[in-house]
């Protein structure tokens, strides 16, 4: 029998013996306290930057773009005969989709269709205010770099990063991959001992979810004019105050795609479980006897 | 007597589940707009922006350059923003004679108040810079821009001890308001008035400035937003304070909501 293969078979025996449904002290204060921060700015954020972005809802890529230059993204609104706005469209480079109601044009709190980027219920605030949603913006931008700092320094300084989310070579082997990945896709999540460490797939998405936030703040300090003077390196990192601007877009896309899988797998996983674990730091294991534990 | 039977169809979870969701999220919504209009809340939010006042300052301490681009990035086009044609009758008088007659005056806590025709601020020494103009909205242009700096004509007409801003007031009604309430103007403090590219041009891609730039002088403050960069010169006041100057926030935008310090 060779090493790896007695490790699976010790690794099964621990999973059999190990206890049902044990709780285990899962997320320490600071992660706990910095993720429902991070929660509170990131709402914000993604709300008053879609308030942001309604003031010129046209994205652009190299170092300047305005009403001449061709947007690769741009959400417009087009009118019927009588000049009244009739649709909202959305444009990705080539590509035209009718998105009335949602994105280019939807109803205002009076019923009537405007032209409007995004809609009145996704922006802060709900009414076309750009002052205001810069000052929402700023603030919790402001909170959510110290928030996570204080996140990123307590992760070096306690090991977590190391311990928790690096993910270690055999797990980034090809098989183990895709065997997590075919498991997650059939929703069988991991049970017992098993579940007392994140699994590779959830390092991966954390820490993704890290490069993507880090990736937020650096194109988000790319539009201001100040910092550009300062640390010109980061239009040449970006290619341009647009393409970063662009950047940001899409960075906040793909973050809102992580939430929405994030709570899924909430839900898979078990709810109660789960958020209580990111409130009290307390997890239950799920046991290996197929009587899942959903409390 | 026509018997009338409602069929009330027992609320599904699902449908309870999304109105809840709904009702839920229009709460919030309303109170977030609420607190939007709450002026103690606003300034609150407002304190962000003195944090990054002073990280700005911090960072910019050594008077960095803002990025200077080649003549092959110029836009296209470069988009004329806010007023295009100031209405005041005298402005279109004096724009008939190509600005011989206009003259921009200096004065407030200066030791040698002073004005200058368009004919003395080009024979100064010029600076030509092309830069990014960045709109608050969002979209960015690049201009090639010609004109006296700033600090030269400050140094020229000497501050007075008690100096703290520069105050920019502009030819254009923005609100077309009758009284003058809606006139455009703006603020600096001294290290953006005293920046090397901190310019009152007079030239925009190698020809005088067009009316719809600002014409014939306008303001480029190259570390800041759009909204800081006045067209239409008229006068510049140097003062200790600003909050007795209009609505007292520093601007026209700035009193219509906008941060005074505009780096971001």
């Amino acid at each position: 029998m060779n090493e790896s293969l007695a490790g699976e078979v010790r690794v099964a025996a621990r999973r059999k013996s190990a206890p049902s449904g044990e709780v285990i002290y899962r997320h320490r204060l600071v992660t706990r306290v910095t993720h429902w921060i991070n929660l509170l700015c990131f709402a914000v954020l993604l709300l008053s930057g879609l308030q942001i972005l309604n003031a010129h809802p046209a994205l652009y890529w190299g170092q300047y773009g305005a009403d001449d230059d061709r947007a690769v993204i741009e959400f417009s609104a087009y009118a019927d005969d009588n000049g009244d706005v009739a649709g909202g469209l959305t444009r990705i480079g080539p590509l035209t989709l009718k998105t009335t109601g949602v994105l280019g044009a939807s109803r205002d709190s009076d019923g009537a269709l405007v032209a409007r980027g995004a809609p009145a219920w996704a922006t802060l605030p709900s009414y076309q205010d750009l002052a205001t949603g810069r000052r929402w913006h700023f603030f919790f931008a402001w909170l959510f770099v110290l928030n996570g700092l204080v996140y990123v320094i307590a992760g070096l300084v306690t090991r977590h990063f190391k311990r928790d989310l690096l993910p270690t070579p055999a797990e980034l082997a090809p098989r183990h991959l895709l065997r997590d990945i075919w498991d997650h896709a059939r929703l069988r999540l991991p049970k017992g001992e098993a579940a007392r460490r994140y699994n590779v797939l959830q390092k991966l998405a954390y820490l993704g979810a890290i490069l993507l936030l880090t990736t937020m703040v650096l194109t988000g300090l790319t539009m201001s004019p100040g910092v550009n003077a300062a640390a010109p390196v980061l239009l040449d990192l970006f290619g341009g105050r647009q393409s970063a601007r662009t950047l940001h877009f899409l960075s906040a896309n793909l973050l809102v795609a992580f939430v929405v899988v994030h709570v899924a797998m909430v839900f898979v996983a078990g709810p109660i479980n789960e958020i209580r674990s990111m409130i009290t730091g307390r997890y239950r294991l799920p046991s290996n006897d197929g009587s899942e534990d959903r409390s | 007597m026509i018997q009338r039977r409602l069929i009330i169809p027992p609320p599904s979870r699902r449908g309870l589940l999304a109105a809840g969701a709904a009702t839920f999220g229009g709460l919030l919504l309303a109170g977030c707009d609420r607190l939007s209009n709450a002026p103690q809340f606003q300034s609150l939010l407002g304190s962000a922006n003195k944090a990054t006042y002073g990280a700005q300052r911090i960072l910019l301490s050594g008077q960095p350059l803002a990025r200077e681009f080649q003549e092959k990035d110029l836009s296209p086009v470069f988009k004329a923003n806010g007023t295009t044609l100031p209405a005041d009758p005298r402005y279109q008088a004096m724009a008939e004679t190509g600005f011989s007659d206009w003259r921009l005056q200096i004065g407030g806590l200066v030791a040698r108040p002073t004005s200058l025709s368009l004919a003395d601020i080009r024979r100064l020494p010029q600076r030509t810079q092309i830069t990014r103009h960045d709109c608050v909205e969002g979209w960015s242009a690049i201009g090639k821009w010609t004109g006296v700096p700033l600090g030269l004509i400050l140094r020229s007409v000497g501050l007075a001890p008690n100096a703290r801003f520069i105050v920019f007031r502009c030819a254009d009604d923005l609100d077309g308001s009758a009284d003058g309430s809606g006139l455009y103007y703006e603020s600096l403090d001294l290290i953006d008035a005293f920046h090397p590219q901190t310019i009152l041009a007079h030239s925009m891609n190698d020809q005088p400035l067009a009316i719809a730039h600002g014409a014939p002088l306008r303001l480029r403050v190259e570390r800041q937003l759009g909204y800081k960069n006045a067209k239409y010169l008229m006068q510049i006041e140097v003062v200790d304070r600003f909050d007795r100057i209009a609505g007292g926030k520093g601007g026209y935008w700035e009193d219509r909501g906008y941060e005074w310090f505009a780096g971001i």
